[in-house]
């Protein structure tokens, strides 16, 4: 424990606009992955455990879309548009018949998933690390904010996730899709006798949470390595996220990514071998204090 | 007459046998001259390490399809069964373990990083194969004596040879630039650990004055350096040692280069100047201080240049750290098979313990299995600054083998191992 650097930092505002502005990031891309995860699950009734091979693929369809482009917003829009449909596809031909099916079913064709993803991208990719690396027209130098570090891409990555959040936030909330895709989370039968294609809207909202793992896959590309198994241990974060926030409320995802952003960020510095560990703490504690989590519905 | 017929029919069954035996025989002699001599290569052929041992097999095959060309041991070609493990060391364990009862394998290039180095280790000390480790760098595999048995030979850098040379060129680096705040940041485990606490080590052993205000240990395989790199932000530090390496490294000085933390810091990479991150590197920045891993201009002669237009052609790549270390093996089994002329395990280990040959990956043209420890030295170790473009790390500055050879012996005997 370091907990005198800890107080330091806490007590100079360099080290707080860097530490706060780089947890932000870190949280807001988590938030992506974790928010379709637990959308899927709220609505779905799905424990997605392939979440993270959409991440993962997100990445490798933006490093195909920026090799033949070389537009980072064409590459973005290529990630989540890709595993979108990809997503669809999952849905439809796999994930749709075991909708109500016990835990354990849906992890083997969750891990089935996994297995192929991760084999096909060998195959188009190559089992090889590969590097997008940031793009020219966003490697800018940092911004110095009363001496602290905001880098000019992290920046950019903060706005784009908040308005995806924004949107998303949007669209649940304020559209009669969003209405229509909440009654379906609370009473399914009801929202189907009432008319509305329920398989229609599960492979929609399935193909919305699929696309939010590929947008966040895409826009960390160019600081992230794209390998094959990357997604596994952004799933391991983005089920903390989950179990910390309540499983299936969007903004139990942001409050508890946003926690883990700053823990990690701050942890670094008070207590940097304990970072992974504390994480699991904030979890158990959550569980034990409020087993439906943050923002989760009582017997959720 | 059942007994009768019985008895007449054994005997000329016995007589036939026997006779045909007669014939037979010196084919089967001659058969069993041209069985190939089989060696076993457990490696790690998928994951996020695949590309290395791919690169190990791929140069051990261009070595024995020279040897094969060349006529092999008296006509006998060496068949390689390479195995992928997945880097899981039970697996290793258990491949090794095949490749000699099951398969026939008479010798073991163990292409293993040193976690399966150890386990394969282990099975070869109990079944008398003769082994060369190819890949394991880890200072104790030869270095404790305990180790140490007649039919293991290492053929890698070591890591006590590495932080040596790192330790002296960084010192005369902080000695120029009055470098005396340093920081580190390398994976969590027992390489990352081991190696940055010898280079720490051999730092301070050259500049005593070096102060080490900060470390912070990003787990292998980490997707994200932030938290990392925002801690070596609030340090300060005038240096940064690092044995990050691979993907990890490219993703971390992916992220180091929009923070401008390599601005202001002079950042010391030993696992840096390898093809396969050099050319990952999206902005490689210039004057990074790495050691070398595998370059085609270090040791700059026309065998090693070679080697790599030859790689390069044939794979449309270029070698790594383990392609040279797995070609020296072959070319050092190689050259014992010749000199022994027969594949008797006793006397190929003997003839490799302090065999010389000459290697375009030696300091001086050679390397050499020494015999106290059986282990590679003389290989070639330099430290350089980075530029962004092919060569990719130019001022290269050859280690001095002999201040190698006698720290190494000071730390041997300051563990009880000499």
């Amino acid at each position: 424990m370091e907990l005198n650097e800890l107080l330091d930092c806490v007590s100079t505002l360099s080290c707080v606009v860097t530490q706060v502005s780089a947890g932000l990031t870190i949280g807001m891309l988590l938030f992506l992955v974790a928010s379709g995860l637990t959308l899927i699950f709220g609505v779905l009734g799905l424990v997605n455990f392939a979440h993270g091979s959409f991440y993962m693929v997100g990445a490798y369809l933006a490093l195909a879309g920026y090799g033949a482009t070389g537009s980072f917003i064409v590459a973005v829009a290529f990630g989540a548009l890709g595993v979108a449909v990809l997503g669809l596809l999952c849905e439809r031909l796999l994930l749709s018949r075991i909708y109500g099916a016990d835990v354990l079913m849906q992890l083997l064709v969750c891990y089935a998933i996994v297995l192929i993803l991760d084999d096909v991208v060998k195959i188009v990719w190559g089992a090889d690390f590969l590097s997008m690396g940031v793009p020219d027209s966003l490697r800018q130098p940092p911004f110095i904010v009363a001496g602290g570090i905001i880098p000019y891409f992290y920046a950019i990555l903060f706005l784009v996730t908040a308005a995806i959040a924004l949107l998303l936030a949007w669209g649940m909330g304020r559209t009669r899709f969003g209405r229509t895709v909440r009654a379906a989370a609370v009473n399914p039968a009801m929202v189907a006798a009432l008319g509305v294609n329920t398989t229609a809207l599960y492979a929609v909202v399935f193909a919305i949470g699929a696309m939010l793992a590929g947008a966040a896959g895409a826009l960390s590309a160019p600081i992230r390595s794209v390998v094959p198994g990357a997604g596994v241990s952004i799933l391991i974060e983005s089920f903390i996220v989950t179990v910390i926030g309540g499983m299936g409320s969007i903004g139990g995802a942001l409050a508890a990514s946003l926690i883990i952003g700053l823990t990690r960020s701050f942890g670094s510095i008070g207590f940097p071998l304990f970072v992974e560990g504390m994480m699991f703490v904030i979890m158990a504690l959550v569980l034990l204090l409020k087993p439906s989590g943050l923002a989760g519905r009582r017997g959720a | 007459m059942a007994q009768q017929r019985n008895t007449g029919l054994g005997r000329r069954a016995l007589l036939g046998a026997a006779g045909a035996a007669a014939l037979a025989s010196p084919n089967i002699a001659f058969g069993q001259s041209r069985q190939p001599i089989k060696v076993g290569v457990p490696t790690i052929l998928s994951g996020r390490v695949a590309q290395l041992g791919i690169s190990s097999r791929n140069a051990m095959q261009m070595e024995v399809e020279r040897f094969n060309a060349a006529g092999g041991l008296d006509g006998r070609m060496i068949e390689l069964i390479v195995r992928d493990s997945r880097g899981t060391p039970a697996e290793a364990a258990r491949l090794a373990r095949e490749m000699i009862s099951s398969d026939g394998c008479e010798f073991i290039l163990d292409c293993e990083p040193s976690s399966g180095g150890f386990a394969v280790h282990e099975v070869v000390r109990e079944t008398g194969t003769v082994t060369l480790h190819v890949n394991s760098e880890t200072s104790s595999l030869s270095a404790d004596p305990r180790q140490r048995f007649w039919n293991a030979f290492r053929v890698a850098r070591q890591g006590i040879h590495d932080s040596i040379a790192g330790g002296a060129y960084a010192a005369s680096v902080v000695r120029a630039r009055n470098l005396r705040r340093w920081m580190t940041v390398s994976p969590d485990y027992a390489y990352g650990r081991d190696t940055t606490a010898e280079f720490l080590e051999y730092l301070r052993h050259f500049v005593p004055e070096v102060q080490v205000v900060g470390e912070t240990w990003p787990r292998l395989f980490q997707p994200d350096y932030t938290e990392n790199i925002t801690r070596l932000s609030q340090g300060r530090p005038q240096a940064i040692y690092s044995c990050l390496w691979a993907g990890d490294l490219v993703t971390f000085m992916e992220q180091a280069s929009i923070f401008g933390l390599l601005a202001n810091t002079q950042f010391f990479g030993v696992n840096l100047a390898d093809y396969t991150t050099l050319q990952q590197i999206r902005n490689l920045p210039r004057g990074a201080h790495s050691g070398n891993r595998y370059l085609r201009n270090f040791p700059d002669v026309p065998g090693n240049r070679e080697f790599a237009a030859e790689y390069n052609r044939r794979f449309n790549t270029f070698p790594t750290n383990w392609s040279w270390q797995s070609a020296t093996a072959v070319r050092l089994l190689t050259t014992a098979l010749r000199e022994v002329g027969g594949t008797s395990p006793r006397a190929v280990a003997e003839k490799l313990r302090g065999m010389t040959i000459e290697s375009p990956f030696g300091a001086d043209g050679r390397v050499t299995m020494r015999a106290e420890d059986q282990t590679l030295v003389g290989y070639a170790i330099g430290w350089g600054t980075t530029i962004s473009a092919d060569p990719f790390v130019e001022n290269m500055q050859t280690a001095d083998w002999n201040t190698i050879f006698r720290l190494e012996a000071e730390w041997k005997r300051a563990k009880g191992w000499l």
